[in-house]
């Protein structure tokens, strides 16, 4: 970087940036600045408010506050295609690809080079070749985009937003699903963009792969703007710091209670690329916390032990008998139960009652040969009503008009009446108010003390670090470290696990 | 509960709602066919005979005027009965043309018999040779001429007319409650229409070939019905299997299911219509026990259970979870697959069932039985209130969706709109009936949630 170009206006220079949601303060006031021909990259955790930052900026969402500056001149970006012309292109995790349409078809969807009606598929080859060329990857623009490899569908979107005459191109954790080869390959790409005067924000948890690419990095925590430094003057451990800020303790009523001998072994389990031989135990009256990075294969760890997916390798064991779990009726039956991370569509069937839902797995005790008694179901479901305080105004309620906290008390009775062992919590405070958390928190413990075996995931650190007695961290897909004097780790060292 | 009780009206509202369109329909149509009815047959004959006994004591000297049919002949046999049960004598009974009257006039006349009444129904009433006839055959002396009194009732509300829409309703509603189940789960099944022939066929094939054909027993016809019934549950089973282990969408399964069936009635009947049954085969399509179709009995019996099963059972709790979300219902245990196959089976005997039901009406099997058939169960569902995203959806809608369309069919039959015109209106009903359940999914319309009513 010369100082010559940062004493021009900024190519992009976002300030004050503030958005709210109902509920939830999403960015308070964000500052982002990006050169011409330089890699900003933007951190920061979970939830810290990246995604909304950038949907902003790609015209998804509109701020309730702040300035969008480029080149110096102020912008309104209020949809897509305000952010389109405004030079901005956002290449997200998820490609925005037809998979039947050609690299080429893809490019021009929607602007389709044509006269008449026809399309001119020829001036087309010639424009997509040519931006293919400027990238320096060639990528054969008449195979349909779904026989292409995910690199190369990643390169066929830069080649897309190129053809937008983007000058500022977001990319959305793009290593994630690349091979260490293919990442080397796109920093290529990246540097010849640059050497254009492209501006690129790069959104990565993979703190090598920043260190190496970017010029400038910017934190964000909380939705908070925490700060930006030059990337030579600033070292990991400060980086870490600034990502996961203070402790806050108090927010845990961790109550540690006798940790027994192991309940739940899992030993060797495994599934393609997503988890590669993880093993672990947790013991009777023992909070285990499971973290890592989106990605890293919790969840899938999850599923596996749930059989809610077909494992590959692997064995579970529950009191030392073998579990034959092939599918979730297996585990439940043999008291093994998960609280979905996305309750909505894995946890509730959101269109029937409250009560049904509760009923759900419990139905062959709850009817005989098969006929419901429906007293006994409306008794059950009201005991857990009372126990975990469930706020709905009768048992008819249909589940998707409840909040987040409710749902997942919901879930948990259902699972609760099932004499469920081992309980799998995935993100059971994701989308949950303050005050409902404390109370699942405090349910956690109490199904603790009573001698399950609990296995807790979440993203947030304080969390994992507030209500588990011991933390098993993971990246892709393995189990990468383990935290056993929990009271005394940091998020800081949880985060070097995480990150590599 | 209050708040139960409460809410159960607008409950019944937002899950009946179609019963209001149903009753304004019969009213509709009461009123549309209101027409000058007057009685034939016995009741004829009751009401004429009453009449004559009324104004001329009971002895009265009755010539009965009548045309050679079936109900002509109640129709005499009637007054007879209550005449000469009266202490009156009947002179003369005609039953043919007015010129077997003239020649029974014309012998009154020649023995110097008294003759006082002329009993006639509608249609003799207007043979000429009855006019002037105190001219004619002064001999006589004065004689009247009695017709039963006409009144005015909607030819839709007559018994006849009722019972006809009864049967026409039976194999639609059987085959619906199937179809239900199968939109329930979010699915859909186009081979009931095919299935309905190849049932017929099969059954009147083995009627024919292995029960003994026009002199087949009672036992052996149930147990070639039962074979008909089980190869169309096969056929079934067969696209829930490729729904669920293979994954392919049920429109596309039942799609194929629907021409191999059709393909098959086809074929086993070589395209002929299998007549060799015996007259005992109309026993459930035409039969009736103590005045109500049998037909109608079996349909009424099947809508409890599956009424019972849908709301009370296990099995009905997770066919309404696998359609309101078949993920979550799998990661609480239900075995979804297992479901799904369950309600394809079903869906294909039932419409075994309707299949037989139709044979048994037409006293033969036929591969062109059934033809668009789907297309009405489909309707009856959806009308009935039965999202076709799945999960939602109520048996006894289903029931009333069936009547809707029958009533509508026949409505417009009765007030002579063009069959062509006919079609255009099914189409444009259903269309309606699929608005209304977007509208209801996306909170257009708020059926029922504050105890309003705005039924329709």
């Amino acid at each position: 970087m010369t100082t010559a170009t940062h004493t021009a206006a900024p190519l992009l220079e976002m300030r004050g940036i503030d958005k709210s949601f109902p509920g939830v303060h999403a960015l308070r006031g964000v500052d982002l600045t990006v050169h011409a021909g330089e890699v900003v990259a933007l951190l920061g955790e979970n939830g810290a408010g990246k995604s909304t930052l950038i949907k902003i900026l790609a015209g998804a969402h509109v701020p309730n506050a702040g300035t969008i500056r480029v080149d110096g001149v102020e912008q309104h970006i209020a949809n897509p295609i305000d952010a389109q012309r405004a030079g901005i292109g956002v290449i997200y995790q998820e490609f925005n690809l037809v998979p039947g349409l050609t690299a080429r078809e893809n490019i021009f969807l929607g602007r389709e080079r044509s006269s008449a009606g026809f399309i001119n598929r020829r001036d087309e080859a010639r424009r997509a070749t040519e931006l293919f060329r400027r990238i320096g990857v060639p990528v054969p623009i008449d195979v349909p985009c779904g026989r292409l490899t995910v690199a190369q569908q990643q390169i066929v979107e830069i080649a897309k937003a190129l053809s937008l005459d983007a000058r500022i191109i977001v990319m959305d954790e793009p290593s994630a699903t690349l091979t260490p080869k293919e990442v080397d390959h796109l920093f290529d790409i990246i540097r010849e963009l640059t050497a254009q005067g492209i501006g690129v924000i790069y959104i990565s948890h993979r703190l090598d792969e920043i260190d190496s690419i970017a010029d400038r990095v910017t934190v964000l925590r909380d939705g908070q703007y925490i700060g930006t430094e030059a990337i030579d003057d600033i070292d990991r451990e400060r980086l870490i710091e600034m990502m996961v800020g203070r402790k806050l303790d108090s927010e845990f009523p961790k109550h540690t209670t006798a940790i027994g001998g192991p309940r739940l072994v899992v030993k060797g389990l495994r599934r393609g690329e997503a988890v590669k031989d993880v093993s672990f135990e947790v013991r009777r009256g023992e909070v285990l916390g499971l973290t890592g990075l989106v990605g890293s294969g919790r969840t899938e760890t999850a599923r596996l032990i749930f059989g809610a997916d077909r494992r590959d390798a692997g064995t579970i064991e529950l009191d030392s008998k073998m579990l034959d779990i092939r599918q979730p009726r297996d585990a439940i039956r043999h008291g093994v139960c998960l609280l979905t991370e996305d309750r909505k569509s894995q946890g509730l069937v959101l269109g029937q009652s409250v009560r049904d839902n509760f009923a759900l797995p419990n139905l062959p005790r709850l009817a005989t040969a098969g006929w419901i008694d429906h007293r006994r179901e409306r008794e059950r479901f009201r005991h857990y009503v009372e126990s975990l305080r469930i706020k709905i105004p009768h048992q008819e309620q249909l589940a998707k008009n409840l909040s987040g906290g409710n749902q997942q008390k919901v879930v948990l009775a259902k699972w609760l009446e099932r004499d469920a062992e081992v309980i799998i919590f995935d993100e059971p405070t994701r989308g949950i108010d303050v005050g409902a958390k404390y109370e699942i928190y405090l349910l956690i413990n109490e199904l603790a003390v009573q001698g399950k075996a609990i296995v807790m995931i979440s993203s947030e650190l304080p969390e994992v670090l507030g209500m588990s007695d011991r933390v098993l961290v993971m990246h892709e897909g393995r189990i990468t470290g383990e935290i056993t004097d929990v009271a005394n780790a940091t998020q800081e060292d949880v985060m070097r696990l995480a990150v590599r | 509960m209050t708040e139960q009780s409460h809410s159960a009206w607008s409950r019944f509202v937002t899950d009946y709602g179609m019963v209001f369109v149903l009753l304004l329909l019969c009213g509709y149509y009461s009123i549309a066919t209101l027409a000058e009815q007057h009685p034939t047959g016995a009741d004829g004959g009751d009401a004429v005979a009453r009449q004559i006994i009324a104004t001329h004591g009971g002895g009265a000297s009755v010539l009965i005027a009548a045309r050679d049919t079936k109900d002509d002949e109640l129709f005499i046999d009637a007054i007879r009965a209550r005449i000469e049960g009266a202490g009156g004598t009947i002179a003369e009974t005609v039953k043919g043309q007015p010129s077997d009257a003239r020649k029974a006039l014309d012998r009154i006349a020649a023995a110097g018999m008294k003759l006082d009444v002329i009993a006639t129904n509608e249609a003799t009433s207007r043979w000429t040779v009855f006019d002037n006839l105190a001219a004619k055959y002064p001999a006589l002396g004065k004689v009247t001429v009695a017709t039963p009194q006409s009144y005015r009732w909607p030819n839709f509300l007559k018994t006849d007319n009722l019972l006809n829409v009864a049967n026409q309703i039976v194999v639609i509603a059987v085959i619906a409650i199937g179809m239900t189940m199968v939109i329930i789960t979010s699915g859909i099944d186009l081979s009931v229409g095919s299935l309905i022939a190849l049932s017929a066929v099969v059954a009147a094939i083995l009627i024919r070939d292995a029960a003994g054909g026009a002199e087949a027993g009672a036992g052996a016809m149930v147990l070639s019905c039962a074979a008909a019934i089980a190869v169309c549950a096969m056929i079934g089973a067969l696209s829930g299997v490729t729904v669920t282990v293979f994954e392919v969408p049920p429109f596309i399964a039942t799609l194929a299911m629907m021409l191999i069936a059709s393909g098959l009635a086809w074929r086993l009947s070589a395209g002929e219509s299998i007549n060799a049954v015996p007259e005992t085969f109309i026993w459930l399509g035409r039969g009736d026990t103590a005045g109500v179709p049998n037909g109608v009995i079996m349909m009424v019996a099947l809508y409890a259970i599956a009424h019972v099963v849908m709301t009370r059972t296990t099995l009905g709790r997770y066919i309404y979870a696998v359609g309101g979300n078949a993920e979550a219902a799998r990661l609480s245990g239900v075995p979804v697959r297992r479901v799904l196959l369950f309600v394809y089976t079903m869906c294909g005997a039932l419409a075994g069932l309707g299949g037989i039901v139709l044979a048994s009406q037409f006293k033969s099997g036929d591969p062109k039985f059934g033809l668009m058939y789907e297309l009405d169960v489909i309707a009856a569902v959806v009308v009935g209130g039965t999202s076709l995203m799945g999960g939602e959806g109520k048996m006894l809608g289903t029931l009333i969706g069936a009547f809707i369309i029958a009533v509508i069919r026949n409505g417009m039959n009765l007030t002579e709109v063009d069959p062509f015109n006919q079609k255009i209106v099914l189409g444009a009903i259903l269309l309606a009936a699929v608005l209304i359940d977007t509208a209801k999914r996306r909170g257009w319309l708020r059926l029922g949630r504050r105890g309003k009513t705005a039924a329709t």
